[in-house]
């Protein structure tokens, strides 16, 4: 995610690493710059060390728009079938999520060596089968099993 | 990992025997607290499967088209987003090793998250008034369960951010503390996207039909 050039802070990796006798206020600044093929900084993490405040007001400024349009949609009454209108920001709500793991969470394929990105995919494959799955069964639950299917629907004994 | 090797012959010899297990320590919290927020969303996801289930049942009592003030919920979404970006900043300011800058953004930030607290509960105290219970019918048990798990996460968002305020405050931006604000940072970000389908899917829908 970020822009900057790593080669543009190369880092001093000769000084003595001294985490925890360290003093607090030493220049780490060079931080947010690096991050890719380094890999012997003390506090650096990769993934978490992404942000840029030009990814932030990125991200900011989309997910702005991203909420802002399906408000006006439904309280404006901008599209007129209410079926159209709830996928038009079903859609919006999906971009925007992606917006925000790629901006604000900074969700790609290296942090973390691609573990959290896959634990991510198996938690949607899990999500999906389990809305899906509950919606599409308790659906047919309800419109095979309503009151007044029962008379045409099941036979019981005393009829 | 390969790389704690390269450290622990770079690092002096007093400071050779701590380098590599820290490094360890905090690239595992970090995917572990990732694997936490991903078991969360699964507990997320069955209350909106429940609230798809059950999102129509009124039981003749009142639909979300009756209740919702899309407004609150507009100002709701938009606090919510805001302390998004600020957090964001105060991760920013806190990559600078400004202490007292992390500081500001942390306390707006939980000012934000508080202010959403307060309005959500204002609609929950509305709602309860107006004898829209969550045993008035499956529809608002679904939505105060959904909603209201969401708010106790922010809520404990908040207890969270004061503690690590504290935390700050004393210790300084020191390496732990600095992993706590990213597992918060992850943990804040994370109920922005949980919100982001509360919005749509609860209140935006539930006011269409």
């Amino acid at each position: 995610m970020s822009a900057s050039p790593s080669a543009a802070a190369p880092f001093e990796n000769k000084s003595p690493r001294g985490i925890h006798a360290a003093p607090d206020n030493v220049d780490h600044s060079h931080d947010k710059d690096h991050g890719h093929g380094h890999g012997h900084d003390d506090d650096h993490h990769d993934g978490a060390s992404h942000s840029t405040l030009k990814g932030y007001v990125t991200g900011f400024i989309l997910a702005v728009i991203l909420t802002a349009i399906p408000f006006w949609l439904v309280m404006g009454n901008v599209i007129e079938s209410p079926r159209t209108t709830a996928i038009v920001i079903l859609a919006f709500a999906a971009v925007q999520i992606v917006v925000h793991m790629i901006y604000f969470l900074h969700m790609n394929t290296r942090s973390e060596g691609g573990w959290s990105l896959l634990a991510l995919i198996f938690t949607l494959v899990l999500l999906v089968i389990m809305l899906a799955g509950s919606l599409w069964v308790m659906y047919h639950l309800n419109t095979n099993m309503m009151p007044g299917m029962m008379d045409h629907g099941m036979h019981t004994p005393s009829s | 990992m390969t790389t704690s090797n390269t450290a622990s012959v770079d690092a002096p010899d007093n400071l050779r025997f701590y380098v590599p297990g820290e490094h360890h320590v905090e690239n595992g919290t970090l995917l572990g607290f990732w694997f936490y927020l991903m078991s969360d969303c699964l507990i997320f996801a069955c209350l909106f499967a429940i609230y798809g289930v059950l999102g129509r049942s009124y039981a003749a009592g009142p639909s979300g088209a009756d209740l919702f003030d899309l407004k609150l919920v507009a100002i709701n979404t938009s606090l919510l987003l805001f302390s998004s970006i600020t957090y964001g900043f105060a991760m920013l300011e806190m990559q600078k090793r400004q202490k007292g800058k992390t500081l500001a953004w942390l306390a707006i930030t939980g000012l934000l998250g508080l202010g959403f607290l307060g309005l959500e509960l204002y609609e929950f105290a509305h709602l309860i008034h107006e004898g829209a219970v969550p045993q008035r019918s499956a529809f608002l048990s679904a939505f105060f369960v959904l909603v209201g798990t969401h708010g106790l996460h922010v809520f404990f968002g908040c207890i969270w951010l004061v503690v690590l305020m504290v935390q700050v405050g004393r210790a300084g931006l020191i390496p732990e503390n600095r992993r706590r604000l990213m597992c918060l940072s992850m943990f804040w970000h994370f109920l922005d996207v949980v919100w982001i389908g509360v919005f749509t899917f609860v209140y935006l829908m539930g006011v269409l039909k």
